[in-house]
């Protein structure tokens, strides 16, 4: 069996997506076995363009990166978004919520023309995305998951239902209990309820779960005294690519 | 000497094996170096601005995110200075539990340097990936090692890339003491796998650049300990000042050549990170570092920018030792559980500044009364390196020029130049100062 030919691009991020990649020391010697990874700058000085499958970190935040995602979709078969910056937008998007040009000016003075910026992109709005690896950072099993699954030829299951099941099922405290606030309720599940886990409240970093309760959960953050303005401002930390951060 | 006035443009494109988008450009004309630079062009994030309207309690959560590679450090950092503006004094525990989180993540990094992007180069291959046939118990040493450091991060942060239990004043859970016993247990049986490390890097050390640029060093440095999560700030040239300085020993400026700021001190440029750290607190190494530099033969001062490496190498050995004595001290008081810090909520400003992987960074916050961020400034370890690579580049590039050194091999040595400062340029451009109000 050929082994499938791998690429990873990384575009405006923090880079943690592609250090949770280095990061599966247990399988990492599996993986670099069962592909040929062609390009991964961070990683390696090959850099080849015959890739079927291209995993793509972080948001698109200029003409240059919207171009070579566009590139990147013609020649690959499979396009994998990794992480949240990738699959949502991520933390990036509170950029969109500033008046840039003011705030261009304001860093770089009269050189602001030399810094090209645009508003803060997911991949999906700019090109078609095959698969999700959601997660600020992504999830190591999530990711080894979805590798696996694109390996057999099938199509990596999302968690349909919030972290707060999967908060639940592993018998933690409620974060509201503790009269702190939680977006467990309303973000896709797929973390084992990470930061609930270790006693912090989940921020939302997997974006929101299909068909959330957005004004149910609105209630619950109003009842636990936020101003509805507070309640935008935690939305859009990670919500902000959704309707419901406006 | 040249006897021909030399012609050459060399421009590498999105440098490999570093964490972010940076450019290498070079050009001759007759003899005549006239450009060369090494050019950022990480697209801004303008990070520091968003942070604007954010409650304190966020300020950790978000600045982590500027970089992936050094969260555990940004988040420190960004806890000690909301902790300075208002006051705050988090307990002994959280304090041991915060400087083995920074030693873990500061393993971690520099095994992944050191393994994974830099030893390459040495071994005159593209990456670690043919490593792992030709010489697979070193890749699995170094998984081992790296593997450690971030269960090490999973236990006491909660998660290695963007820890989840460190909050103002305090820690959200604390390890049991048999987590933390079986962690111990695992340093001890690592410490084979360091002195391994130095074995292997002393014999690649001799493929190092022969190269020599004094500048100043600037780091932490502390009385108490090797400095990484607390000190004063300290020059080879000039000596400890206050971190609430730290301005002084930046001078932030915009260069046209790169997004990202550049600074300097006391001369046209300054480096920080692992080799100077070592230049400026090789006198609180313990035995495990003394150990390494005298097998690596590092000598302070040190002026060769690819000796960074060897630093880092004694660095690990440093804080693999330093965690097994730190778990000890955890163990004697016995771990407790903390209750949620009490924090008054007040207006202030306050500085943090620790040492991360790369070198020493700033975060300096100012809150209103409510708690919520009306300015931030920071200031990254990688910026602080740029007009220092750019002056290594200049004067090392007329050497090789002199010594009759060809294009491919110019351009090689300078990739390796830029790797060796371990550039997290995603970090750099994340940081753009902006002043509100």
């Amino acid at each position: 069996m050929t082994k499938p030919k791998v690429a990873f691009f990384d575009f405006t991020g923090c880079e943690g997506c592609q250090l949770q990649k280095i990061n599966c020391e247990d399988e990492l010697i599996d993986i670099l076995n069962a592909y040929e990874i062609v390009n991964f700058r961070e990683a390696s000085s090959v850099r080849r363009d015959d890739y079927e499958i291209a995993f793509a970190e972080g948001s698109i935040s200029n003409s240059a990166q919207e171009e070579m995602i566009k590139k990147i979709r013609e020649k690959a078969k499979i396009l994998v978004a990794l992480g949240a910056c990738a699959s949502t937008g991520g933390l990036n998007i509170l950029k969109n919520f500033q008046d840039i040009e003011e705030v261009r000016h304001y860093v770089y003075g009269d050189k602001a023309h030399y810094f090209d910026t645009i508003p803060v992109k997911p991949v999906d709005k700019v090109v078609k995305v095959d698969y999700y690896v959601h997660g600020c950072p992504m999830d190591k099993g999530d990711f080894i998951r979805t590798v696996k699954s694109i390996l057999l030829g099938k199509k990596p299951a999302l968690p349909k239902y919030s972290v707060c099941v999967e908060c639940k099922m592993k018998e933690n405290e409620c974060r509201f209990d503790y009269g702190e606030v939680c977006l467990g309720p309303i973000t896709r599940a797929g973390c084992g309820a990470r930061c609930p886990s270790n006693a912090f409240y989940c921020f939302g970093c997997r974006g929101l779960v299909d068909n959330p309760a957005a004004n149910a959960e609105k209630e619950v953050l109003a009842k636990n005294n936020l101003t509805p303005e507070e309640i935008v401002l935690k939305f859009r930390l990670f919500y902000g690519y959704s309707e419901v951060s406006k | 000497m040249t006897t021909k006035p030399v012609n050459m443009d060399i421009n590498v494109h999105h440098v490999t094996r570093v964490e972010g988008h940076g450019n290498i450009v070079v050009d001759i004309k007759d003899g005549q170096l006239e450009k060369c630079y090494f050019n950022v062009v990480e697209a801004p994030r303008f990070f520091e601005s968003f942070l604007r309207g954010r409650n304190y309690t966020e300020s950790a959560l978000i600045t982590s995110r500027i970089c992936g590679i050094c969260s555990p450090g940004h988040q420190l950092t960004s806890l000690k200075a909301t902790e300075k503006a208002m006051g705050i004094q988090p307990s002994e525990q959280t304090i041991i539990l915060r400087k083995i989180l920074a030693d873990a993540a500061t393993l971690q990094s520099h095994i992944l340097h050191v393994y994974f992007l830099a030893a390459p180069d040495l071994l005159s291959v593209p990456s670690v990936i043919p490593l792992v046939a030709t010489h697979p118990d070193v890749v699995k040493r170094a998984l081992r090692l790296k593997k450690l450091a971030n269960d090490i991060c999973d236990v006491v942060g909660g998660r290695s890339v963007h820890p989840n239990r460190m909050i103002p004043g305090g820690v959200t859970m604390v390890p049991t003491v048999s987590e933390l016993k079986e962690l111990q247990k695992r340093l001890k049986d690592a410490v084979p796998d360091i002195l391994a490390t130095v074995e292997t890097v002393k014999s690649l050390a001799g493929n190092l650049p022969d190269f020599t640029r004094e500048t100043e060093y600037i780091s932490l440095k502390s009385k108490k300990e090797y400095a990484i999560y607390d000190g004063d700030i300290f020059s080879s040239d000039t000596g400890a000042t206050k971190v609430d300085n730290y301005k002084k020993m930046t001078n932030e400026k915009i260069v046209e050549h790169s997004s990202a700021k550049h600074t300097s001190a006391n001369r046209s440029s300054f480096m920080v990170g692992a080799l100077a750290r070592c230049n400026n607190s090789n006198d609180m190494f313990n035995e495990t570092a003394q150990k390494a530099a005298k097998e690596l033969g590092f000598k302070a001062p040190c002026f060769n920018p690819f000796f960074n490496n060897v630093a880092q190498v004694i660095e690990a050995g440093l804080v693999v030792q330093r965690m097994i004595e730190d778990i000890d001290k955890l163990i004697q008081m016995g771990p407790k559980e903390e209750p949620r810090p009490k924090i008054k909520v007040k207006a202030g400003q306050g500085v943090g500044c620790t040492e991360v992987p790369r070198g020493i960074l700033y975060h300096d916050y100012t809150y209103d009364e409510n708690g919520t961020v009306i300015g931030a400034n920071c200031i990254i370890p990688t910026n602080q390196n740029f007009s220092n690579i750019d002056d290594d580049m200049r004067k090392m590039v007329p050497e090789l020029v002199d010594a009759g050194k060809s294009r491919d091999e110019i351009t090689f040595a300078l990739e390796v130049l830029v790797r060796a400062y371990d550039p997290c340029i995603s970090c750099s451009v994340h940081f753009l100062k902006v002043r509100f109000k």
